[in-house]
């Protein structure tokens, strides 16, 4: 019998412009990127020069302090640009693709951890405390792999998994070899591939957003002490690893959900990582004299981009959203706003109930402020943390008291839903990305 | 609306960094973003969309739930002043009314504009957008104070709470005690004879501008809880009860009726700004202490009698349920309200000093609040520390 977690805890906001299930053809852009920002706290060392040919599957750039973990090109050609910024910092490693689409074979009978960390894959994973990319020489005592993304306007891995069972469940089992697997399912998803998956143990979370982010599965099915370490993997790169087990070759193919309340047709994509944006976005965004804003991943989580940008390495989806700049809207303090979303009752929003789809924009609505309202963030923060608490800890630097407090268990994305719903504004994501980061550097 | 946008917008320059007018830009953002809402969108690396609730729409709501509290406590005025000239049957409803808002606004006005220029200048000192937090402070202190209190003992008490109860902790957000009962505590201990003195404080007697009435010298009036606590009390009879529930009775501007303030608690609660646990606690553990101190027959006022009495119900719903000075976690909010409601009616019978002890359980609550929240959050770390032992 499959376990099953309740969760009351958290907030569906339902935005206009959710995906089709249906998937849309893309031009070939011609340019693809790797961005080492995207691979979170690792030094990149470029191996490649501009003018090198590359198939898909050759190391890019790789760890300065781990060499062994390499980051692949998604298509083979001919790197185009080796783009640095101020001191020098490597921004992307561009190639220009070419039509062959030579791949690399790897030999699929070696150890897994080594054709992981030669073909590319090991980069995917992250590791808690931290919500690093994994060093290959922890012994994690566990690999959780959330199936569903519960954020708004986010991808339904589902209809993403129907044709490519096998590859799922081959990626399920290498890293079976690894360590002991975990995998999340949502309530409403009924995919045997998900609830009967072998090689791992199955959970059901049921509850609004944030469930479907790992970090409150990990909460509740094994919570990080100290001196512990986990390993996380996307569900979609999950079959990144079955493909390789299964083919020897590497394919970094996503079906990206291009969603929001700016695109003409919200629907599916099948995209490469670091695919560029422009051939996604071209025709597909509405025309309006008002700016827009273009996503890298999701409206909660993801990142500011243009039109120009690149697929990011973990990003499922491509939202677009009004960017609300030029809106001049009037005595917000006090105007009813039937427009708006809000969970306070101040708003008329629960009068129209869990149906109406909202068009929100990327305004903060609010100037920033001291914590004044409490509660604010338990209420929508499923874990057995004191979300406030924790946050303080990190912004007076006390971290005796973020350790104690539980920021080993906790990630960026987990405090997005309440950087959502903060009346006071505060950059959550930002503040805790920021006080990982120092705790790690003090930890090392 | 169009041309006020396009005129900030013209204007703008001048007060940001270098422009000539740049000594005033805390108030030109101040009126920027009360006229219009902030354009500002989210940062690379921050949630994308946002709630649109803010702190602006949540004090806005608080000043709005204070409406029928304050409304009722101008009537209030005139009528006392009415009964206090027994000129009661000549006096309108209209003129009682306009009487004790003549009484009532420049309290408000002093209250906001002393405290609001202190905010002005500190927001500006430090470079930072205006708070709102006086919004709520601002209408609240004129609401507890004696309707005799001087308009100049008000500025100085206001100037005394913003700078040494909120300013120097860093703000709104920030303060320990919360600055409208700091103010009200100011002037009880400094100026007593403004507050409690002899029983004249509680009813205006002079005639404003022609309306209301001159009272006959020497006239006093005690409030009911001033009363119980003289000799020879036996117990309240029921008209001074009904009294004290529609809130004809002498006392503080906002806190005597008791229906106007449940009109407010209504909208704080469903609205969600205030919460329901430490606002039931209060009432639960002054019904509690009220109990167990008639059982013990240490007086005669029967336990319900303390929510309608005295600003019992108005610190219930608007004082004890400040979010930055009450415990902020989830349990903590009920042992908080119990303690309030405890100490209030402690007060209240036990010492004959104070007939009124709701400021003092409050302020007495708020330095014992982030002890309750220690004590809360200290089980969740040792519950996390005692995981990782037991692995």
């Amino acid at each position: 019998m499959t376990k099953v977690i309740k969760l009351r805890k958290g907030l569906d906001v339902n935005l206009k412009g959710k995906p089709a299930e249906e998937i849309a053809q893309v031009k070939c852009p011609g340019e693809y990127a790797l961005v080492p920002d995207d691979f979170t706290g690792m030094k990149p060392k470029v191996v490649v020069r501009e003018g090198d040919e590359v198939l898909v599957g050759d190391a890019l750039f790789v760890d300065k302090l781990h060499p062994e973990v390499k980051f692949t090109s998604p298509v083979s050609g001919v790197v185009s640009l080796v783009e640095r910024g101020d001191r020098r910092k490597l921004l992307s490693v561009r190639v220009k693709c070419d039509d062959k689409q030579n791949a690399r074979e790897f030999n699929v009978k070696q150890d897994v951890k080594a054709l992981l960390l030669e073909s590319g894959l090991f980069g995917f994973f992250r590791s808690r405390p931290y919500d690093v990319v994994a060093n290959p020489e922890d012994k994690p005592k566990a690999i959780f792999v959330s199936a569903f993304n519960s954020m708004p306007l986010s991808q339904n891995f589902e209809f993403v998994l129907k044709g490519q069972e096998r590859e799922f469940q081959a990626g399920i089992s290498a890293l079976a070899k690894l360590c002991k697997v975990h995998l999340g399912v949502s309530a409403k998803q009924t995919s045997k591939a998900l609830l009967e998956a072998k090689d791992c143990e199955v959970t059901v979370f049921d509850g609004p957003a944030p469930a479907g982010n790992v970090g409150v599965q990990i909460n509740h099915v094994s919570p990080i002490n100290k001196g512990e370490v986990v390993w996380t993997l996307g569900a979609e790169e999950v079959i990144f690893v079955g493909r390789l087990m299964l083919t020897g070759k590497v394919d970094f193919t996503r079906t990206v959900a291009l969603a929001g309340s700016e695109v003409k047709a919200p629907c599916y994509c099948k995209m490469k990582v670091g695919q560029q944006l422009t051939t996604l976005l071209e025709g597909q965004i509405k025309e309006t004299d008002h700016h827009v804003r273009v996503i890298n991943g999701n409206v909660m989580t993801g990142l500011k981009t243009t039109k120009d940008g690149f697929l990011g390495a973990h990003k499922t989806e491509v939202n677009v959203i009004p960017e609300g700049d030029d809106n001049a809207e009037m005595l917000g303090w006090i105007m009813p706003r039937f427009n708006e979303f809000s969970t306070s009752r101040s708003y008329c929003s629960w009068l129209f109930g869990r149906k109406k789809e909202y068009t929100l924009d990327a305004r903060i609505k609010g100037g920033e402020r001291r914590m004044i309202m409490s509660g604010e963030y338990d209420r929508v923060f499923p874990m057995n943390i004191f979300a406030g608490y924790l946050i303080k800890a990190i912004i007076t630097g006390d971290i005796d008291r973020q350790e104690a407090l539980g920021i080993y268990e906790v990630a960026p994305e987990d405090f997005a839903i309440a950087e959502f719903v903060d009346s006071s504004k505060l950059e959550l994501q930002r503040i805790v990305r920021e006080g990982l980061d120092i705790l790690r550097k003090e930890n090392e | 609306m169009k041309a006020l946008r396009n005129y900030l917008d013209k204007i703008k320059p001048n007060f940001e960094e270098g422009g000539k007018l740049h000594a005033f830009h805390s108030l030109f953002d101040g009126l920027e973003t009360f006229a219009f809402v902030p354009r500002t969108t989210g940062r690379v690396g921050s949630v994308n969309i946002h709630d649109a609730i803010d702190s602006k729409r949540i004090m806005s709501f608080v000043v709005i739930a204070l409406m029928p509290a304050l409304l009722f406590g101008m009537y209030n005025v005139g009528y006392q002043n009415a009964l206090a000239a027994g000129k009661l049957a000549e006096a309108t409803c209209l003129g009682m009314f306009w009487y004790g808002a003549l009484a009532v606004l420049p309290k408000i006005i002093v209250s906001y504009v002393v405290g609001l220029g202190i905010e002005f200048v500190v927001a500006q000192w430090k470079k930072e957008e205006i708070q709102e937090g006086f919004l709520v402070s601002g209408i609240l202190i004129p609401m507890i104070v004696p309707v005799t209190t001087p308009l100049w003992v008000l500025a100085i008490a206001v100037a005394f709470s913003v700078i040494l109860a909120k300013e120097i902790f860093g703000g709104t957000g920030m303060n320990i005690f919360n600055p409208a009962l700091i103010t009200r505590a100011f002037l009880f201990f400094s100026y007593p004879s403004v507050m409690t003195g002899d029983s004249t404080v509680w009813v205006s007697q002079q005639s404003i501008l022609g309306f209301g009435f001159t009272a006959p010298e020497a006239y006093t009036a005690a409030t009911p809880l001033g009363l119980s606590a003289g000799e020879g009390f036996a117990g309240f009879d029921c008209q001074t009860i009904t009294n004290a529930i529609t809130g004809l009775i002498p006392g503080s501007i906002g806190e005597t009726s008791v229906i106007a303030i449940a009109l407010g608690a209504i909208l704080l609660l469903w609205t969600g700004v205030a919460s329901w646990k430490t606002m039931l606690s209060v009432f639960v553990g002054g019904g509690l202490m009220g109990w167990l101190l008639q059982t013990l027959g240490l007086t005669e006022i029967e336990w319900w009698q303390h929510f309608v009495l005295g600003g019992f119900a108005f610190g219930a719903v608007f004082m004890a349920t400040d979010p930055v000075t009450s415990a902020r976690t989830e349990c903590g909010k009920y042992v908080y309200g119990l303690l309030i409601g405890v100490v209030a009616v402690m007060v209240r019978i036990l010492n004959p000093g104070y007939p009124e002890g709701m400021m003092l359980a409050i302020l007495l609550m708020n330095l014992f609040a982030p002890l309750i929240d220690y004590c809360v959050v200290e089980r969740n770390i040792a519950m996390r520390a005692k995981r990782a032992i037991k692995k």
